[in-house]
């Protein structure tokens, strides 16, 4: 420690803080300086020295001595010249006295950059930073859409292609993705759908029961969940976890030139990347669904074993007549449609990162706020379809 | 602190990955007021020494001495007062990407001391200008830097609270010549203005011959040789051989 203090007396700040004496003799300003010139205890004298050269007294020659300085750096010569150049420009002749070889070499270095340029700090008045952002926002939105537009049509050509010959479709990708996007989001999907048909049971029962329709607890589970519930939260979950990894996964290629090198080696990024997940989610998502479907009403059937006293065998029996098949094929109809949506997006926001990293961060972001978005909006535009058509 | 007394001490460093051993009773001593120029070959833990020499890596054994202090042992808060004593240009600048070049150059002003606004913009002008930028880039993103403009951004901030010490880590890959020139050229001149001493970690034969007073060569997990440029011509180490006098060494040092 002993080390420590005794260093401490050339650290930058441990000395006299700067100081400054004015004094006029005669027709000269005599400048005095002493103590410490470093950054540190620099913004008291600096405002000193501004007001002092703002109105200087009535002089002809000013005299700055350097005799008191006990520690100088680019800060301090930077002040020094400052104050040196605006004294002359008020028509005194400044001198530098008492200074050392090292200070003089550092005050030309610093005296030779010739006056800094202020840093403009542009502005905009505030009613036309708010309807600029707001049109930036509203260019941003169609740009987006109408990228989008022509991904999809890309990945449409893509696909009408690889269905003309088969042998594009990279099959081992195409699998890996439905493992990774499908298989591996089971036990997520399986115990959040399980735990929502629980808890929509329950508070179904309880509601029903005011009415002492409780029976018809199971009707409202079976409906809600092969519907809507079931699909819905299934491509949540999956656009949050295999959405995101999308646009992480193409995205990080796309920033190290993977996706550039690809082209340059013969290979479309079409088939290699963007059709594989694609088709592989429009596969896996249907699946998933189903699984949570049956997750659900398994949640349900606890529940109305547990508060009900429903035994498992008249559940199954209710829940038969409470359905149809298009009960169940309504959801089900939606799941390809779903994750065509989410794949999409994913792998266009992927595409769209730039050079940095931090444009993967932002790209992932967006990738899964729109493909919830789109796909919450995809399930009311079903729904009007659904109700149109009378299903 | 005057020039030619040892500030950077560097006793017994070993340090390790898991099992791969990268240092092995390293020792290496920086003279204030010298240019170092630390060499070897990929893998032999230039960088590595650099990040430990920084306290961002935790040596596995050994003492670092800094200013003459083991910073490792001092408390956070002291340690923080000496890490402002030096200054560190990280390969592609390490510049904060939300941040401005002038930002940049203004965090630690802003972190650490207590300035009006306008004596910081004259301050990051003043670095700008030193570093050879523009006065134009101050208001630029990194984004939108070159690489040899990153490189300058970053060195400006690493000089924005004028350190005793400059760490630099490749400062000229990936440089054109003429940028590399230029960079060698401002390294020199900012030993000479600000007696600085610097630790450069470096490939470039170029930048060897234009700046460094010493030269350690890393080979073997230690520092096998420290010298100038005439003890490594003259040694008879087979890779310190192969390095000085390989046909792109001839070409760097025909050019002098």
């Amino acid at each position: 420690m002993a080390g420590a203090r005794e260093s401490a007396r050339s650290e930058p700040g441990a000395g006299a803080p700067a100081s400054c004496e004015t004094g006029i003799d005669g027709e000269t300003l005599h400048i005095a300086l002493s103590g410490d010139w470093s950054i540190v205890h620099l913004d008291p004298v600096d405002r000193q020295l501004r007001a002092l050269t703002a109105a200087p007294p009535a002089a002809r020659k000013a005299e700055i001595d350097f005799a008191g300085i006990d520690r100088f750096d680019t800060a301090g010569a930077c002040v020094l010249a400052r104050t040196a150049r605006l004294l002359e420009a008020r028509g005194l002749s400044v001198a530098l006295t008492n200074m050392s070889e090292a200070q003089r070499l550092l005050s030309d270095k610093i005296g030779a950059g010739g006056v800094p340029e202020p840093i403009a700090h542009p502005a905009q008045p505030f009613h036309i930073e708010v309807t600029g952002r707001i049109g930036a926002a509203m260019r941003a939105i169609g740009d987006e859409a109408l990228g989008m537009l022509a991904f999809v049509g890309a990945v449409v050509s893509t696909l009408g292609r690889t269905i003309v010959h088969p042998s594009r479709l990279r099959v081992v990708p195409f699998v890996h993705h439905m493992e990774k996007a499908g298989f591996d989001a089971l036990p997520l999907v399986c115990l959040l759908t399980f735990l929502i048909g629980a808890v929509v049971a329950q508070q179904g029962a309880v509601q029903l029961r005011q009415f002492g329709a409780e029976v018809f607890t199971v009707n409202l589970i079976a409906i809600i969940f092969l519907r809507e519930v079931g699909l819905l939260l299934t491509a949540i979950i999956v656009a949050g976890r295999s959405g995101s990894a999308f646009t992480a996964e193409i995205g990080s290629m796309k920033m190290r030139e993977e996706i550039d090198a690809m082209r340059t080696l013969g290979l479309d990024p079409m088939d290699m990347l963007v059709v594989p997940r694609v088709l592989a989610l429009i596969v896996a998502l249907p699946m998933l669904t189903f699984v949570a479907n049956i997750m659900g009403l398994f949640g349900g059937g606890v529940v109305a074993q547990f508060m009900l006293g429903m035994s498992p065998g008249v559940y199954i029996q209710r829940v038969h007549e409470a359905i149809g098949f298009w009960t169940f094929g309504v959801g089900i109809v939606k799941a390809p449609f779903m994750a065509a949506t989410i794949a999409l997006v994913g792998c266009r926001a992927g595409m769209a990162v730039t050079g940095s990293a931090e444009s993967v961060g932002a790209q992932t972001t967006r990738s899964v706020v729109y493909s919830i978005f789109l796909v919450i909006v995809l399930d009311a535009l079903f729904a009007m379809f659904f109700t149109a058509v009378d299903i | 602190m005057r020039k030619g007394e040892p500030i950077i001490e560097v006793e017994g460093l070993v340090t390790r990955f898991g099992d791969n051993v990268v240092h092995e009773n390293l020792d290496l001593t920086v003279k204030r007021g010298e240019v170092i120029g630390i060499v070897g070959g990929s893998g032999t833990g230039k960088s590595v020494l650099l990040r430990t020499i920084l306290g961002l890596k935790k040596p596995d054994a050994g003492r670092i001495r800094v200013f003459g202090i083991d910073l490792a042992e001092l408390p956070e808060e002291e340690r923080r007062i000496h890490e402002r004593r030096w200054g560190v240009l990280f390969q592609d600048g390490a510049l904060f990407s939300a941040l401005t070049v002038a930002q940049n150059i203004q965090v630690p002003y802003r972190e650490h001391l207590d300035l009006s606004p306008a004596l910081m913009d004259e301050l990051a002008a003043v670095k700008i200008a030193m570093v050879g930028l523009k006065p134009e880039a101050a208001t630029l993103l990194p984004a939108e830097l070159s690489g040899g403009m990153r490189k300058r951004a970053g060195l400006a901030r690493a000089l924005a609270l004028d350190p005793e010490i400059l760490f630099l880590d490749e400062p000229t890959a990936g440089l054109d010549p003429i940028g590399a020139a230029a960079f060698d050229e401002l390294v020199n001149d900012l030993k000479e203005t600000l007696g600085l001493t610097v630790f450069l970690v470096t490939h470039d034969l170029d930048t060897l011959y234009a700046t460094c007073d010493r030269i350690a060569v890393l080979a073997e997990k230690h520092v096998i040789l420290v010298g100038t440029i005439d003890d490594m011509l003259l040694s008879r180490h087979a890779w310190v051989h192969e390095y000085f006098h390989g046909p792109r060494a001839r070409a760097a040092f025909a050019g002098k």
